[in-house]
């Protein structure tokens, strides 16, 4: 029998010698060094073209603050099209259907996995967990051939569907592993009061996973609003590019003109920050069992 | 230790004015109920807590400040903290390892140690092949094996079953007798501290009223005979001793205890022991007697001065003695004191209800059944009084500190 | 879940139930599965299998199928494309630098991962260490790319190294620019985005060590540095090799970096398998050609697939 100490609150040893300041000097050494790359970006997103070619980056009070920057990525006609106010706009049709939609497929065949009997239930389960790894790259010829084929290409739907295919193994697994945690006795008593499948599932199952569709939304949303590579193949037509691909043909065109790029990249940033700095315990829990994410 | 202090980084204080010398050799338990910073003081001892005020001296270096690994101390843990990764040999070996003592002697020394312990037969395994007691002993090993100057234990025994605790205190005896090391020792059992401390020292939380946590240090017996507070005397012994308030009574030259409806002439030896009692005549005050200074009239002699009767309620006879409770017709015994006694096994003061538990210890040669009228004889001389308010035993020093 | 599978397989429930169907509906499962199983065989199955198959043509996007060349391509892999891998010096080539991104990049990860998630558990500011690590993991490798090439700009106002250098005197460095050192600054930009994941699962890792065991440690005569490195670490050697797995398959299967930063410049020297891929199908419009390099990357792969399969097979079991 362990004796309980109340209240514990140990201050442990006081740290002695060179130690004591080692730790906070290396810790926010490394912190600065992360952090500067980001700062640089914000810093000279504010700037002019002039401030930015007279001082440093680092002399931030320099030559004036300005928005122009990103008036102009936003809004200005002369930038490759759609333009980026478009490319926002055009994230957001790209990435809330995305995100719904595997939630919802998943939601379903996790909870057939979990509760639900059928022959091979574990082997296909197990087939789920091998898909989570494949590289996408190893799929992309085939599937473009069938968007090709049925005229998916370049449309909204045609996206939203890859995305939706892309995440389902990881969306299926972590839902599937909460799902499973479910006390038994819970869904057994609703069988026996006569509860068909559905009722369970719309009455019991889905309320008690929210905090997992919850963790799996936000880390979908903003792996879908973060993608290049998807957009670019499946997307091809430019009035539909999200901020991703804008950002890309920013960088081929104004490669240089860096307070432009930094105020695009700042516009492609701004809401998963947001997103995460409001539910980071959500995106990290979503983040740790996605370490396996494809 | 001189006016030691802790307080947490929330401003509880844990510690306070703690004055205490540990003498070389001996094995000093400090025991108390949960919370009453025992653990907390033997961390300061072994320097993994802070110490916020006072000194502490090992030998005649002031060690305040000084890290663990320097105060050549071992320590072994409640849950034994032994170090998955490794060996039985590698967890004993490390810290001869540390202080890079050439291989011969590490290999020596955990073999004397192993002997010692009778692990030689796993000093190749990890500590999760190990059972409960085994891992006991590797942690035991391990302190062993320093040579330190003083080992620390903190509660080792209480994750271990009854059985293997009896054990486990027999062989820490039988090694300290072997080493003769300084050992300080943390439990909440008082059993354990009684059988296996040279001296103990009696423990509770700090209260506003009483900032201080040490309530009386000596021999086991002292404690016993002695005892310095309401806390202490109904902290130790098992079972615990009866307490109920009595008024002091003059008749003639004698001087009776009044309580319930019954009365016991008070020993002289009693007065004796508590200078300064008779000022307290037509006061009422608590009265402490064990239930081992008891028997049963038949077999005692039947006395009336020295006479309870008591209606049996509940009899448990334990082959070589009985305990027989009753309940006195008086009013609970609630002072701070028992209070916290109580909430060490999770009762309060309205779980007693209106009467006083009593419990008698008597020969079990004589049969008793429930319901039935006994006449118990009291040994009057190990009468004890205590001061209703303070818990201060009457005449006794001023509690709090304690020197060797 | 072996278990569950067992009392699922149950009777059906007491008799006294008038209003339970005869048995439960076979194919009633695959209706839930129906939809997820589909799209799944359709964007992940299929198309592997495909793929392999088409590894063996030459061919476009449009006609992936062409012409049948047998193993061809994956001869031309490895004797005669020196993008691919090319046998001497300067060693630079997709093969090669993937190999170099495997060591780096997942030391680098792991070794900041651990720094930070260790060491910011001892101070106050934890929690805003941590957030500023995890940043870059939250925004697109596009911005994290963008972010990069200002860092690494050649213009010593604009690039926040050589604007540092310029300060004491050193000549601007083309970071992106000299195949020597590209690689390795495209890396410096990938720990900067992958160290979050790290620092997260060894922080959690590392405070769920017993304490017990460090303080042991302590008063057996251990310094800080010797407790970390004896006692807390060896203990955590599980969710590093987990971390250690994962980030080998990022670091294999990276096309964004590299296509943002430098697309595989200069010439070829920054190219990684996973990048290849995506330019010899998209860029070079060898669909056939491209399906290969995928194919030998996912026999990369394979080995650390099944790896981490078995340990969520274990994970399960439990």
């Amino acid at each position: 029998m362990t004796t309980v100490e109340a209240p514990k609150a140990p201050s442990g040893p006081k740290r002695q010698g060179f130690s004591r300041w080692l730790v906070p000097t290396v810790l926010i050494a490394v912190t600065i060094t992360w952090l500067v790359p980001t700062l640089g970006l914000f810093i000279t997103s504010f700037k002019s073209r002039a401030a930015s070619s007279q001082y440093g980056w680092w002399q931030i009070f320099q030559g004036g603050w300005t928005l122009d920057n990103y008036n102009e990525v936003l809004f200005s006609p002369d930038l490759p099209p759609p333009g980026f106010a478009d490319n926002f706009i055009n994230t957001i049709i790209i990435t809330i259907p995305a995100t719904i939609f595997p939630i919802l497929i998943a939601a379903i065949a996790a909870y057939a996995f979990a509760w639900l009997d059928f022959p091979f239930r574990n082997w296909i389960f197990l087939g789920v967990i091998a898909l989570l790894v494949v590289p996408l790259q190893v799929t992309w010829v085939p599937v473009l051939k069938i968007f090709n084929t049925f005229n998916l290409t370049g449309t909204f739907p045609g996206i939203w569907l890859a995305h939706t295919g892309y995440g389902l193994a990881f969306a299926i697994f972590l839902l599937r592993n909460f799902m499973a945690d479910i006390p038994k006795d819970l869904i057994e008593s609703a069988r026996i009061d006569g509860a068909t499948d559905v009722k369970i599932f719309t009455r019991i199952v889905l309320p008690l996973s929210l905090p997992a569709i919850a963790a799996l939304a936000i880390f979908q949303f903003v792996w879908v609003w973060n993608d290049l590579m998807n957009a670019l193949i499946f997307l091809q037509t430019p009035d539909k590019f999200p901020l991703t691909v804008g950002i890309r043909n920013l960088l081929g065109q104004y490669g240089n003109e860096w307070n432009l790029l930094s105020a695009g990249a700042f516009v492609s940033m701004v809401v998963p920050l947001i997103v995460f700095f409001a539910l980071q315990r959500y995106f990290v829990r979503g983040l740790t069992a996605g370490a396996v994410k494809g | 230790m001189d006016g030691l202090t802790k307080i947490y980084e929330d401003g509880t204080l844990a510690v306070g004015e703690l004055d205490l010398t540990i003498e070389d050799g001996e094995f000093l338990v400090l025991v108390g109920p949960s919370g009453c910073g025992k653990s907390t003081v033997l961390r300061m001892i072994a320097g993994l807590e802070d110490i916020s005020g006072g000194e502490m001296h090992i030998g005649e270096r002031l060690v305040n400040d000084m890290a663990p690994k320097d105060r050549d101390i071992a320590m072994v843990f409640q849950n034994y903290a032994l170090y998955p990764h490794m060996t039985v040999r590698d967890n004993m070996a490390f810290g001869l390892k540390l202080r890079k003592t050439p291989k011969a002697e590490i290999n020596q020394r955990v073999e004397e140690a192993a002997d010692i312990l009778e692990i030689n037969d796993f000093l190749d395994r990890k500590p999760k092949a190990l059972s409960g007691g085994q891992r006991q002993r590797v942690a035991m090993g391990r302190a062993i094996v320093r040579e330190p100057a003083a080992f620390l234990m903190d509660e080792p025994l209480s994750n271990l079953d009854a059985k293997l605790r009896v054990q486990m205190r027999a062989e820490l005896e039988r090694i300290h007798g072997r080493l003769e090391t300084t050992t300080v020792y943390v439990t909440h059992d008082q059993v354990e501290a009684m059988t296996l401390g040279d001296r103990v020292a009696v423990l509770r939380a700090v209260s506003a009223a009483k900032p201080y946590n040490l309530q009386q240090v000596g021999p086991p017996y002292e404690l016993f005979d002695n005892p310095v507070n309401l806390f202490v005397a109904g902290f130790i012994g098992s079972p615990a001793m009866n307490m109920v308030y009595a008024t002091l009574e003059r008749d003639g030259e004698d001087l009776w205890a009044s309580f319930a409806d019954q009365r016991l002439k008070v020993d002289p030896y009693a007065i004796e022991r508590h200078p300064g009692l008779e000022n307290h005549t037509n006061e009422e005050l608590v009265m402490g007697v064990r239930p081992s200074s008891m028997e049963a009239a038949e077999i005692a002699g039947a006395d009336p001065d020295r006479a309870i009767h008591m209606t049996v309620e509940v009899d448990e006879n334990l082959g070589a003695e009985s305990y027989v409770h009753t309940t006195l017709d008086a009013r609970p015994v609630v002072t701070p004191d028992i209070e916290e006694l109580l909430a060490d096994t999770g009762q309060t003061a309205e779980s007693l209800g209106d009467s006083t538990e009593f419990v008698a210890r008597i020969s079990s040669d004589i049969r008793v059944q429930t319901g039935q009228a006994l006449e118990v004889v009291v040994d009057t001389a190990k009468l004890y009084f205590f001061d209703p308010a303070s818990g201060d035993r009457v005449g006794a020093k001023a509690t709090a500190t304690a020197a060797t | 879940m072996t278990a569950t599978v067992s009392e699922e397989a149950a009777p059906a429930p007491a008799p006294a139930e008038p209003k339970k169907p005869k048995s439960r509906v076979r194919w009633r499962p695959w209706l839930w599965l129906a939809p997820a199983l589909f799209l799944l065989s359709v964007f992940l199955v299929w198309p592997v299998i495909r793929t392999i198959w088409i590894s063996f043509h030459d061919g476009s996007t449009i006609n992936p199928t062409r012409e049948f060349i047998g193993v061809d391509n994956y001869v031309r892999m490895f004797t005669d494309d020196a993008a691919f891998i090319h046998y001497d010096l300067p060693p630079w080539s997709a093969l090669f630098n993937s190999a170099l991104w495997v060591v780096l990049f997942t030391l680098g990860v792991i070794a900041f991962g651990l720094l930070v998630g260790v060491l910011a558990d001892k101070v106050k500011y934890e929690k805003t260490a941590k957030a500023i690590v995890f940043l870059p993991l939250v925004v697109s490798f596009t911005a994290a790319s963008v972010v990069f090439r200002l860092v690494y700009s050649t213009d010593p106002n604009i690039g926040l190294i050589n604007a540092m250098l310029g300060l004491i005197g050193l000549g601007p460095v083309a970071f992106l620019g000299e195949a020597n050192i590209v690689n390795f600054a495209i890396i410096g930009a990938g720990i900067w985005v992958w160290t979050a994941l790290a620092m997260t699962i060894l922080a959690a890792s590392y405070k769920a060590l017993p304490e017990e065991t460090h303080e042991a440690a302590s008063v057996d005569g251990a310094n800080e540095w010797q407790v970390f490195w004896r006692v807390s670490l060896p203990q955590m050697k599980g969710p590093i090799i987990v971390v250690a797995v994962t980030m080998i398959i990022n670091a294999l299967k990276a096309v964004d970096l590299v296509l943002i930063m430098t697309t595989g410049g200069p010439g070829f020297s920054s190219r990684i398998v996973g990048f290849t891929v995506y330019w010899e199908i998209f860029n070079n419009n060898f669909a056939g050609y491209g399906s290969a390099v995928a194919v030998v990357l996912l026999i990369m792969m394979a080995p650390l697939m099944w790896w981490q399969m078995r340990q969520i097979r274990a994970a399960e079991a439990r």
